[in-house]
């Protein structure tokens, strides 16, 4: 039987009564954790493995899927709205998605985020049907140098990406870089910079720090302009829905986003995050309207949001065909496969092929009731922001330490969310951008980490960084992308890009 | 602050005093970890065998363990209803984050499963043997990259152990560290590393399906059902286990101490938890009472021993 013939049986499995009901509850529960920040996927399915001991296989997992799948959606509601990112892979979409929430266009950031993640959900979810062991030796090829090039493109794309003036970006960049050296050295397992405080031994969680930095700091921000507050916020302008205009903008950004998100996913150090950061990048670079980008270009919700559903769909490629999980989401549904004495894994396709076909079947079902779930209950959403502001920030207030809390009930962590917050309240008066600190402490470790491994592994040898062909090639992108502004700059068209930060708050 | 923290952890306490066997399971992971299945697992089986009631687990993550340990030991000090799951790798985390709060500061009640670890070279690899290995490793430490865990876990101490006993300096080992077993499957699959060590679970399925060799296992004797020699039939005198168990919080009286114990050796003889012990590949090491302390503190020492030759403790 050809992949298709899988396929349509699948289907017939997902199809089922039961199996339907399950990814429902799955991409409701996804779609509401995804929203709560701190509470992520990971933790919801985990919380769940007991309570499924007695579903049969099919059906538990499906449910985990959908809960996947409904996670990496829900987050973009609460980064458009309220700035708020409810998980790290929705980082990026609130810098775009906010800034248009309060233009009044809400409801189209959040149409371009929920058909953008539909899109790419659904190549993606194909992809993983038909080219599933390609991807896979794709990712294996990469090692430490490969993952250390990738990391410098991504570092020289974001940090020129974010923020408009080079010297700002960098200072907060280096921020995020300084925070990321906190905790265990993962390859000593020595302690860096914890001052003997235990609970600084792990480091710092990345959503403590976002939603610390976008929802405190921004709370505190608008505090304190009191009621001088520039920016009035207009719930809608025009219309609730994508503008013919939003559509033509959108289209090549979802498509983008998804080829860019799913290799990404697929690589056992990938992580959502990095191919949100890309595709930020990449749209930044290619938009006709650059201009606008800080100010709420659509582009910038629409490439992310579909980058990060496509690597969701892009993380199942190594977990189902070597039984490697990429991600703590997967590495539960790993787990779970566990708990009924399945191991995904070469093996799998091969001895559970009804198993296998039917959770990629009901991806796709998963995917179609999210895009009817959320796409009627924009309207609703955007209403959120009619709230009176005291009622709303409190609202945020309340919503971001009750996140921080349950993701890890301690004073400390409680400590740290206000600390950051307050530090980003002061970056903000100051005009240094919020999103590169937060980059800099997902990206810093990795960098160091590979770099370090790709060292050891060659014994000190530092050609050992050019010599493979991929990071040859990741490195000559990268050094076009430092140089070609440099270039572009001196010939005059800087002043442009001054121009354009002095309006940047 | 930290007062009020208490005081509604003890009022809440105080205020559902009819459900006295109820257990809360501290997890001093991430969910999905192996202690974190271990604490999902007793959840389980516990409810199931009507050992308890209701049982709750939570994850406190961070450091090896260390840190639900430190939180462990301060906040459930005479709880009788707090257990903390643990193991090995707790023990070398202890040691390596110099943590101010040790095994010592809680109340071990029982060794529940343990795991051996596999060393294992990808299929297209040159090395066919254990033998071919060592003699790779004694010919140039450096040049062998071992694949593992992290750093300082039951995987870098294997790997120390197994240098030490052929004659080669543990502290010329190049030992790459990932940060779970999965991430160095990558590694190990794509020929990144020389050779990769870790659970045998982890490499099961590649073992199975033959992209992985496995040269050797952990263990004292011959797996059942694993085609793999020991290392002590490969001349190493070495065997690692990476052992989880089960704690009590500090402070508890005799009574109090023999009502949990008598609930785990429920737990551990009953067959909901065998069952478990099947689907999910781990020994049954149950070990309790005072032959559980001295194997532990012989396991503690041991470990000290290695950690400083590695050179991660000073």
């Amino acid at each position: 039987m050809g992949t298709l013939d899988f396929l349509l049986q699948g289907l017939l499995v997902a199809a089922q009564p039961m199996n339907l009901l399950y990814a429902l509850i799955g991409v409701t529960l996804g779609t509401a954790v995804g929203v709560l920040p701190g509470i992520g996927p990971a933790l919801t399915v985990a919380l769940l493995l007991p309570v499924t001991y007695q579903l049969d296989p099919g059906g538990s997992l499906i449910m985990f899927a959908g809960i996947y799948y409904g996670g990496m959606y829900g987050g973009s509601t609460t980064s458009i709205l309220l700035n708020t990112p409810g998980e790290s892979s929705s980082i990026v979409t609130a810098l775009e998605g906010n800034k248009m929430a309060r233009a009044g266009r809400g409801g189209p950031a959040l149409a371009t985020a929920a058909i953008g993640s539909f899109v790419a959900g659904l190549i993606a979810t194909l992809g993983l049907a038909f080219i599933a062991p390609y991807i896979v030796k794709l990712a294996l090829v990469f090692g430490p140098r490969e993952y250390f090039a990738l990391m410098v493109l991504a570092f020289v794309t974001v940090s020129s990406a974010f923020g408009d003036s080079t010297l700002r970006g960098l200072t907060s960049l280096f921020v995020g870089l300084t925070l990321a050296c906190i905790g265990i050295d993962q390859l000593t397992g020595q302690a860096r910079l914890s001052f003997g405080v235990p609970d600084l031994l792990d480091g710092i969680e990345v959503t403590t720090l976002a939603v610390a930095m976008f929802a405190i700091g921004e709370t505190l921000y608008i505090a304190a302009q009191g009621d001088k507050g520039p920016d009035k916020v207009e719930a809608v302008r025009g219309s609730v829905w994508m503008s013919s205009m939003d559509w033509s903008r959108s289209w090549k950004a979802w498509l983008r986003g998804t080829v860019i998100g799913f290799p990404i996913g697929a690589m056992p150090a990938g992580g959502a995050e990095i191919g949100t950061f890309l595709s930020y990048a990449t749209e930044k670079r290619l938009s006709k309207h650059p201009e606008e980008f800080g100010n709420g270009a659509i582009e910038g919700v629409a490439g992310p949001e579909a980058a990060n559903n496509a690597s969701a769909a892009g993380t199942l490629v190594p977990l189902l065909t070597l039984g490697l999980p990429t991600s703590a989401t997967a590495a539960i549904m790993l787990a779970g496969f566990q708990q009924y004495g399945l191991q995904p894994g070469p093996l799998l396709f091969a001895t559970n092929p009804q198993l296998v076909w039917g959770l990629i079947a009901s991806l796709l079902i998963a995917n179609f009731m999210l895009l009817v779930l959320n796409l009627p209950l924009v309207g609703l959403w955007v209403k959120l922001l009619t709230i009176p502001k005291p009622w709303l920030y409190a609202g945020i207030l309340l919503f971001a330490t009750l996140g921080t809390i349950g993701a890890n009930p301690s004073v400390f962590e409680l400590g740290m969310l206000l600390a950051f917050g307050l530090l980003g309240y002061v970056m903000r008066v100051f005009g240094y951008p919020i999103a590169p600190v937060v980059v800099g402490l997902i990206l810093g470790p990795l960098a160091e980490q590979q770099l370090r491994r790709a060292l050891s592994i060659s014994q000190g040898d530092i050609t050992v960084l050019f010599t493979s062909p991929i990071a040859a090639v990741l490195l000559v992108i990268a050094t076009l992308a430092f140089v070609v502004p440099l270039i572009l700059r001196a010939r005059g068209r800087g002043e442009v890009l001054a121009q354009l930060a002095a309006s940047e708050d | 602050m930290k007062h009020f923290f208490l005081a509604s952890i003890l009022a809440g306490a105080l205020a559902l005093p009819a459900y006295a066997a109820d257990y809360t399971i501290i997890a001093p992971a991430n969910p999905g970890g192996g202690w974190d299945q271990t604490a999902r697992s007793l959840q389980t089986v516990m409810q199931k065998e009507g050992i308890s009631g209701n049982v709750q687990v939570q994850n406190v993550p961070g450091a090896g363990g260390t840190i639900g340990l430190a939180q462990f030991a301060s906040q459930q000090k005479g709880n009788p209803n707090a257990l903390l799951v643990g193991g090995y790798v707790m023990v070398g985390a202890i040691l390596t984050n110099n943590s101010p709060v040790t095994l010592n500061d809680v109340t071990p009640i029982a060794r529940l499963t343990g795991e051996y670890e596999a060393i294992v070279v990808p299929a297209a690899s040159e090395i066919k043997t254990m033998a071919d290995l060592v003699e790779a490793l004694k010919k140039d430490p450096g040049a062998v990259s071992w694949g593992g865990g992290s750093a300082g876990g039951t995987d870098h101490i294997a790997v120390g152990l197994i240098a030490k006993a052929a004659g080669v300096d543990p502290t010329k080992i190049n030992y790459i560290a990932y940060s779970g077993g999965g991430e160095a499957l990558a590694a190990i699959l794509g020929s990144q590393v020389t050779a990769g060590i870790s659970g045998y679970g982890e490499f099961e399925s590649q073992v199975k399906a033959g992209t992985l060799r496995l040269l050797a296992v952990t263990s004292a004797e011959r797996l059942p059902g694993i085609d793999a020699p020991t290392l002590k039939e490969s001349g190493l005198d070495v065997v690692v286990e990476n052992w989880r168990m089960v704690a009590a919080a500090p402070g508890l009286t005799d009574e109090q101490k023999a009502a949990v114990s008598a609930d785990i050796e429920k737990l551990a003889k009953s067959a909901g938890w065998q069952e478990v012990l099947k689907t999910k590949g781990w020994q049954d090491t149950y070990l309790a009472g005072d032959a559980f302390k001295e194997q532990l503190s012989k396991d503690v020492s041991a470990t000290e021993a290695v950690l400083k030759d590695i050179g991660l403790v000073k």
